[in-house]
């Protein structure tokens, strides 16, 4: 019998007003895989990744981690099973307000009873791991886009979590740097092994470092298969989606 | 919300159908000013909880002092200062005309104790303070940096509104004393110094004629006003719209809403301390 994926999502509905973001979007999500889920801009992407978490409710349908259900119990529940979560954020919502290096310390400082020097060494080294050094004392306001990304992978990073979500991670950086944070993902997952799901923009580039690809069309998983197939589906959407041709089932809305 | 197609029967007669769409548009609103309040009930409730539960962010509460309080100094000086003068100098003149210029001093000290000192302070630091609040946890909002606490599995509630409201508490009787303070001093200078009260006669009946009741009336309503503009300007922060436009806009009605909240309350409490 095949391993019980470790996130299962289950027909999730959700609409703003008038307008339908989800629905009943269904996907599972094994265990150390690179799930990565693409889609037009509007498509629910980023909605969906932040259900996953529980940053948002469903108006119906479920979110099972482990088999449990993300908000059936309460808010104690629900903290429990974000301990398993690291999420990095489009912007990175890096702490404004405080250096590097207590962004990165943060979750240890408040989450574990660490001591200060064992949490310098952490710092440290996570900084290390996302090939950052002599950044601590900085705000990230003096930092550059794709530094900035790395810190917030690092404090993401730091508390060794399960499971990471990443929403649209290279977002407004050039093709070297897109490259080399899909890179750095592909290696700390490789090395951590955590479960990675990723909202991304970037094609063709990020099949070469997701397991499987899911494309999510009008709220709910048009196609999901493993990057080889993905890419060579025979659904006229997917094909012209991943072309970028105006001529197709999608509309340029 | 979508406005419903009127039955037939309706449609025949314009004037019965002005009724329904009036109640309608009452009832609407009417359950959005109660949604809102139960959403302000809960945040409070919630935000008052963590008061009493520990961890306090105690480094975080100095800060919060630090911006609403000792930042504040200036301001609340100058206003007292002011307000002060112009007690004394309007006091003057009215009790002039009653012959009784030498109650000048416990009028000027009763109005500043148990009024404008409590009330002038909270706004002059809802203008000050709170709109800073206001945009400061905004803007966490719509960069995702509450986002990114909630997905730390800590409550970020915890983190920034409670803060706000300790230092709120313990800061505002003491800007609103202050206030006071400065104030019978400046009314001191119009008083004695400009007008010639004599001093005796000025601090003198101050001590006659006020009691420890104004002083605990102050203090009441300072740490009423305290918890209100703190609070009132986390949950408009809090609950931020998307984008630069939300933030301004929450910082708005952080600080009118507040205003005003002042105002009512201070009916209110003076209806109930008196």
């Amino acid at each position: 019998m095949a391993e019980t994926p470790l996130i299962q999502v289950r027909t999730l509905h959700k609409r703003f007003g008038r307008q339908v973001v989800l629905h009943g979007l269904s996907l599972d999500i094994r265990r150390d895989e690179i799930m990565a889920v693409v889609g037009r801009s509007g498509s629910g992407k980023s909605v969906f990744l932040k259900h996953l978490i529980g940053l948002m409710r469903p108006d119906s349908g479920q979110v099972l981690v482990d088999g449990e259900d993300i908000h059936r119990g309460g808010s104690r529940t629900l903290a429990r099973i974000r301990e398993r979560f690291g999420m990095l954020f489009q912007g990175g919502a890096l702490f404004d307000s405080l250096t590097v290096e207590d962004n990165i310390a943060f979750p240890l400082r408040e989450r574990t009873r660490m001591s200060a020097t064992q949490i310098q060494t952490v710092v440290a080294e996570t900084l290390k791991n996302v090939g950052l050094e002599g950044v601590e004392g900085k705000l990230p306001d003096e930092l550059s886009g794709g530094m900035r990304k790395r810190v917030a992978l690092a404090r993401a990073l730091a508390m060794h979590p399960e499971i990471i979500l990443f929403d649209e991670p290279t977002t407004g950086l050039d093709p070297i740097l897109v490259r080399a944070i899909h890179r750095l993902i592909a290696d700390t997952q490789a090395r951590f092994h955590y479960t990675a799901v990723i909202v991304s923009h970037e094609l063709p580039e990020i099949f070469d470092i997701a397991t499987r690809v899911a494309m999510l069309h009008n709220g709910a998983i048009l196609e999901v298969d493993t990057a080889a197939h993905f890419q060579h589906s025979s659904n006229p959407a997917v094909q012209q989606f991943i072309a970028g041709r105006l001529e197709g089932p999608l509309t340029p809305t | 919300m979508a406005r419903r197609t009127p039955p037939r029967w309706e449609a025949r007669n314009s004037s019965t159908n002005i009724v329904p769409f009036a109640l309608g548009r009452i009832g609407a609103l009417v359950l959005h000013l109660l949604s809102f309040l139960g959403r302000v009930g809960l945040f409070l409730v919630q935000a008052l909880g963590l008061v009493f539960v520990p961890p306090l962010k105690i480094q975080r509460i100095l800060r919060q002092m630090h911006f609403i309080g000792a930042r504040s100094l200036l301001v609340i000086a100058l206003t007292g200062l002011f307000t002060g003068m112009v007690l004394g100098l309007q006091g003057y003149y009215t009790l002039t005309r009653f012959g009784s210029e030498a109650y000048l001093g416990p009028a000027v000290a009763i109005s500043l104790i148990t009024e404008l000192g409590p009330v002038l302070s909270a706004l002059m630091v809802t203008g000050r303070a709170g709109s800073a609040i206001a945009a400061e946890i905004g803007i966490m909002r719509i960069t995702e940096q509450i986002d990114a606490l909630e997905v730390m599995a800590l409550n970020p509630i915890r983190y920034l509104v409670v803060p706000n409201i300790v230092a709120g508490l313990i800061v505002m009787p003491l800007l609103g004393a202050l206030f006071a303070v400065i104030g019978i001093y400046g009314g001191y200078l119009i008083g004695v110094q400009l007008l010639g009260v004599s001093s005796g006669t000025y601090f003198g009946s101050m001590r006659d004629f006020v009691g420890m009741t104004d002083i605990r009336n102050g203090l009441y309503k300072s740490l009423s006003f305290g918890l209100l503009i703190t609070f009132l300007c986390c949950f408009k922060g809090y609950h931020t719209g998307p984008g630069a436009e939300g933030v301004s806009k929450a910082t708005t009605e952080a600080v009118v809403l507040s205003s005003v909240a002042v105002l009512v309350l201070d009916y209110f409490l003076n209806s109930v301390l008196l």
